[in-house]
């Protein structure tokens, strides 16, 4: 009995030893953790559960039968984020480059699946070289086989992708499925075909990082939903992130103790709006100024940023929060904000996260490159999520709500369920000039008239008034009591049950 | 007495003349320019007049406006504060004319003070101390190095309409005296209107203190002592204190003698002060002669216990100063700190914006401390480019000198400013030096104490350690909190361990906690010293007693790393927890990004000049453009030597920070 226990322990202790020392020290030396030390710091402190430890692939061709590493290139299992129940996948770049055999996709089936029937989120840290590519087409199959659960995944447990490495062709369409991507800065980097083949092909030249680095998926391909700056961060940053969210579609998100004031009222918020309406402001320090300990966690900040995305909480309850954000393209709508606000939406609403949504909005983005791109498509994802969304929606109007872009805001002729307005609110089919243009083109040689006009329209039209008289708006609310206001209206939502037409499902504009 | 009194003025200095006219049953009138209508002055008057647009000169400096407003509102006197009009005897004489009385000098003595050419003379006449220098206005530059060249250098250049700094450059070379005088006269021009320049022998390492005096309409005259002004960055006052820990009483009488002499041969009445440069063997001579209400002049009112400007109110309504001066006597020690919108660490340059979050320490009236906040701003309200950049005055008072060092430090501890630059850390670094705390000091103090500009210290071991535990607890606040659900608020005392890493140091700490403030942490098994922690996510103050020591630190940001700021140092701590700890030896720091090729703009502003073009070669501390905010002419210089590869801006451009304006090869 001895003897086999100590030979348990022998065999654990191989398979921790992952890679061996030489290719750990390697990847302590690009600033990398290995794969069971990233678990350790995601995890609370021993909570990690292994499946399949012993696991070894199954390959015999290019003298793979010789070369077999227990584990073989991933760690699977569950543990526990403050307490909650979390399954994951950590791949292991010191076993075979992290490369993924047709045993390997198996490992992260099987945790995939135990999520799916538990109903607890999936958290992937991807640090893999590709596919195992003696293993042919099964390491295809393996992929797939992880594609198709993600797929299933989506919407019933929420799915997070971690890029602590490479993570190249076939292998990227794992956390693209899934609801945020994380990177490392500097020592990741997702794409569909690297800089040798881009170079062989289109005569590009690019380096890995410029291809599809964490900089690069933040800013422009909008590919990664956040980027850190080394890996403890990245993966402290997770723990935050889960704080906020249900282990389910059957659950609904943690409450956390509050230790804000529900009553706190923010006299410097009066003054938010310049007196020049064409001033800009940072529409962030609303949402700070509204959120429990004016703590905020952003999504995709450095990508579209005429519109914010991220999560806070009021009393301790998650909300999302979609703002327009004036400091950027005066806050409009165009491509790019409408599809990055949109996900959001519908993942909130998938996962029963109230939304909140603060308007600043002079219109959609007019031009030639809009049209072209598609931004009636486009314009029509947000319009949609938001009309489908059954979840509590709070909306606040702070100065501009113009046209169709006040429609897609979270208007109440989508289902808002409190749509407040500041005084400052300005909600109209234009501004005053251009409507004017419009509707008196025949007398725009007479100036003096125009302005008079012009004067008049926004007497009637640039403020709250005429919306509320219509019902449109529930209320008109001091800027500096927003907090105390849309608080309560949420507290109100809680048991807010509102159920679709049967569908199999949607086909929202894509 | 007068009904209503219109304050000609914004900012700090107009809510505290409305303090005294509430005080004093007097109703207020504020005027606002565009950029000033949610402004704290327009909130605490008790009516509030639109006089245009945000320059100064089509509001504020606008004499048509305000008499416009005095009528309208039917005030029948008007206290102009400082700057602006309030030493413009054109203005003193319209409102003369207008039947509104002025709250200050009369007019002929405004004018024979305000030019620094004539005043000399005047004070050469009446016996006064001055300085070696022309009394004539220099011609040119040529003319202005051949008169540096028979004074000797160095030689001070000064616009003779000039204040608070602008229009002043020190030359100790005949290139500088070149190069400042047209720098001086251009920002005199603009500034003032009045490009006449003079220039006088520069004393160095002098003292800057000033006699306060006051004298009625019935010609009696009283000083209040000194105010000692020699913290000055820019030749710009930044600390204040009174007395002088310089003076001797017998030098303070001989000062206040000439100072009264002066003020009496121009038949002068209502407060005014008189300036002086002091040697370092107490010798002064005569500056110049404010004939306003100064800055700094709660430093007087606190020693003194009066209230300048009820003082002025009651000497414009011709009443008779009720004291003499053998009744005057001071008590403890005043320090005036200016808590201004710049930043240190850019050389002073000016901050501007919106104050997102503002909280000063709670003002104190008490027999062994008075802590005064005079300040026209609060929390949400702008710092625009058009004005002075002062966000407060903040004074302490106290028995001695020492104690009020000690207090200041505490109060600037407390204070909290956050959406633009102050510089706070810079004047709490003030108040921690040597120097400062002995008295040892010139108006050259700041280049000295500070001659490669401010930075963030590293703490050392002991302040790092202080960091260190607030930065643990804290974070176990934010991380308890994660963990626990509302139903289960249980604390559990369970034996904590956590490793705070500040700059290269590290600090482990076993600990437990007990409430929702107090923690108890294990240096030995009988080593115990507990820590009590005033802070709630979001705050952004943290007081903490760690043993039995106090301090409050200034809470920057709280996730990735807890930043803390005390004092002059600003650190991260990163709050590990043992495993954390063992395993971040391998992360990497990201390399900062590299922007010295290229030339951003540090604060909003308009591009007035460009020293350069495209293919110039230059060297370290080259000038390269001036751009011009609130006024102040702002050279930016070369960082490193190098070409000019190409310039993205033009001259007339109004520029946002961080635009680039030219790029290095």
């Amino acid at each position: 009995m001895k003897e086999i226990l100590k030979q348990l322990e022998a065999k654990r202790a191989e398979a921790r030893s992952g890679g061996g020392t030489s290719r750990v020290k390697a990847q302590h030396l690009k600033g990398k953790l290995t794969a069971r030390e990233r678990l350790e710091v995601l995890l609370d402190e021993n909570s990690f559960e292994e499946f399949d430890m012993f696991v070894s692939h199954r390959c015999v061709d290019f003298d793979m039968a010789s070369n077999k590493i227990p584990g073989d290139g991933v760690i699977t299992g569950w543990g526990k984020i403050n307490g909650r129940l979390v399954y994951v996948f950590s791949q292991d770049f010191t076993v075979f480059g992290g490369s993924l055999s047709e045993t390997h996709a198996k490992k992260i089936c099987k945790v995939m699946d135990m999520a799916m029937q538990n109903g607890a989120p999936i958290i992937g840290l991807n640090d893999s070289g590709g596919a195992r590519i003696q293993e042919g087409v099964a390491s295809l199959a393996g992929y797939a086989e992880v594609f198709k659960r993600n797929i299933l995944a989506s919407g019933v447990v929420p799915q997070i992708s971690v890029i602590m490495g490479p993570c190249a062709g076939g292998a990227v369409y794992s956390p693209a499925i899934t609801d945020f991507i994380f990177m490392v800065r500097n020592s990741s980097y997702m794409f569909v075909t690297g800089p040798e083949v881009v170079k062989t092909v289109t005569n590009e030249i690019v380096t890995a990082e410029e291809l599809g680095g964490a900089n690069t998926h933040t800013t422009r391909s909008s590919v990664a939903d956040g980027a850190f700056d080394n890996d403890i961060e990245t993966l402290r940053a997770i723990r935050r992130l889960y704080s906020f969210l249900p282990l389910s579609n059957r659950e609904k998100p943690p409450v956390l103790i509050s230790f804000d004031n529900v009553d706190r009222v923010e006299t410097s918020l009066d003054t938010l709006i310049p007196d020049n309406p064409n001033s800009p402001y940072d529409m962030r320090e609303l949402i700070i100024k509204i959120a429990d300990e004016y703590d905020f966690f952003e999504l995709q900040e450095d990508f579209a940023k005429n519109i914010i995305i991220g999560f806070i909480r009021l009393e301790g309850y998650s909300i999302g929060v979609v703002a327009n954000q004036p400091l950027t393209l005066a806050g409009c709508l165009d491509i790019d904000s409408s599809k990055k606000a949109a996900r959001f939406v519908r993942f909130c609403d998938a996962f029963e996260i109230p939304l909140l949504t603060l308007v600043d909005v002079p219109g959609f983005l007019p031009g030639v490159a809009q049209e072209y791109g598609g931004v009636i498509k486009h314009g029509a994802k947000l319009l949609f999520a938001y009309g489908e969304a059954t979840v509590p929606k709070v909306t606040v109007i702070t100065r501009k709500a113009y046209g169709g872009a006040y429609d897609v805001m979270s208007s109440k002729h989508l289902r808002g369920d409190f749509n407040y307005a500041w005084p400052t609110a300005e909600i109209a089919v234009m501004g005053a000039k251009g409507a004017v243009e419009i509707i008196y083109r025949s007398e725009l040689s007479d100036k003096n008239k125009i302005n008079r006009l012009t004067n008049s329209y926004e007497e009637r039209f640039a403020n709250p008034f005429v919306a509320a008289e219509q019902g449109f708006i529930d209320d008109i609310i001091m800027p500096r009591s927003t907090r105390k206001r849309v608080l309560q209206a949420f507290g109100s939502l809680r048991g807010k049950k509102v159920i679709n037409p049967w569908k199999k499902h949607d086909n929202i504009p894509l | 007495m007068f009904k209503k009194i219109l304050i000609a003025n914004r900012g700090e200095i107009a809510c505290r003349v409305i303090k005294t006219c509430c005080r004093m049953g007097i109703k207020t009138v504020a005027v606002f320019s565009d950029v000033d209508r949610t402004a704290l002055h327009v909130k605490m008057a008790d009516e509030a007049i639109f006089i245009g647009s945000a320059e100064a000169k089509e509001s504020y400096l606008s004499i048509e406006k305000i008499i416009q407003a005095c009528k309208s509102s039917g005030a029948d006197a008007v206290h102009p504060g400082y700057g602006f009009l309030s030493e413009n005897s054109s203005f003193c004489d319209a409102l003369t004319k207008a039947g509104i009385t002025f709250i200050g000098p009369p007019a002929s003595a405004i004018e024979s003070m305000g030019d620094k050419i004539a005043s000399k003379k005047i004070a050469v006449d009446a016996g006064i101390f001055t300085i070696p220098g022309t009394l004539a206005v220099v011609e040119d530059a040529q003319d202005a190095m051949k008169i540096a060249d028979e004074i000797g250098y160095p030689v001070m250049i000064k616009a003779s309409a000039g204040g608070g700094g602008k229009g002043m450059r020190i030359a100790y070379t005949q290139n500088e005296v070149l190069e400042g005088f047209a720098s001086s006269q251009n920002e005199a021009a603009r500034s003032f209107g009045d490009d006449r320049i003079f220039i006088e022998k520069f004393i160095a390492r002098p003292r800057h203190i000033e006699i306060q005096i006051l004298g009625d309409t019935f010609g009696n005259f009283v000083f209040f002592g000194e105010r000692e002004c020699s913290i000055q960055r820019r030749n710009q006052k930044i600390i204040e204190e009174a007395p002088s820990p310089f003076l001797t009483s017998g030098v303070r009488e001989k000062m206040g003698e000439q100072a009264v002499a002066l003020a009496r041969s121009v038949g002068y009445f209502s407060a005014g002060t008189v300036e002086f440069v002091v040697d370092s063997d107490q010798n002064f001579y005569f500056l110049e002669m404010n004939t306003r209400l100064q800055v700094e002049h709660p430093v007087t009112e606190l020693i003194y216990r009066i209230d300048l400007v009820k003082e002025m109110i009651c000497i414009a309504a011709k009443k008779r100063i009720a004291y003499s001066q053998k009744d005057i006597k001071f008590n403890g020690w005043a320090i005036e700190s200016r808590i201004y919108a710049e930043d240190p660490r850019k050389n002073f340059l000016p901050s501007t914006g919106r104050l997102r979050r503002y909280s000063a320490p709670s003002e104190v009236d008490t027999e062994s401390l008075k802590i005064r906040n005079d300040t026209g701003v609060y929390e949400g309200a702008s710092i625009s480019i058009y004005y002075d950049p002062l966000i407060a005055k903040l004074c302490v008072w106290a028995i001695d000198r020492k104690i009020a060092i000690e207090k200041m430090r505490d109060a600037l501890d407390r204070f909290s400013i956050e959406g633009i630059e102050t510089n706070l850390n810079f004047l709490s670094a003030v108040m921690d030096n040597e120097r400062f705390e002995l008295g040892e000091f010139s108006t050259a103090f700041i280049s000295e104490e500070f001659p490669d500009g401010f930075n963030y210290k590293t703490p050392d071991q002991k302040v790092s350690e202080y960091i260190a535990i607030i930065a643990a607890c804290m974070q176990e606040i934010q991380e308890n909190r994660n963990a626990i659900d509302a139903s289960d608020n249980d604390l559990s005392n369970k034996q904590l361990k956590k490793v705070s890493v500040v700059g290269d140091e590290h600090f482990t700490f076993n600990f437990k906690r007990l409430n929702m403030k107090r923690f108890v942490f294990q240096r030995d098994t009988n080593d115990e010293f507990e820590v009590e922690i005033g802070w709630i996510p979001g705050d952004t103050l943290v007081s903490a007693l760690v043993g039995n020591v106090k301090l409050n630190l200034k809470v920057k940001s709280t996730h990735g790393s807890i930043t803390l700021e005390y004092r002059e140092y600003r650190t991260p701590v990163q709050v590990f927890n043992p495993r954390e700890f063992k395993l971040s030896k391998f992360m990497i720091d990201q390399p900062p990004v590299d922007v010295s090729s290229e030339i951003l703009c540090p604060m909003p502003g308009l591009l007035v000049s460009l020293q350069v073009s495209v293919g110039d070669e230059v060297i370290v501390g080259q000038a390269l453009c001036t751009i011009e905010a609130m006024k102040m002419e702002n050279i930016l210089r070369a960082e490193k030597n190098g070409s000019i590869k190409s310039i993205s801006k033009k001259v007339g451009d109004t520029l946002a920070v961080n635009d680039v304006i030219i790029e290095f090869d």
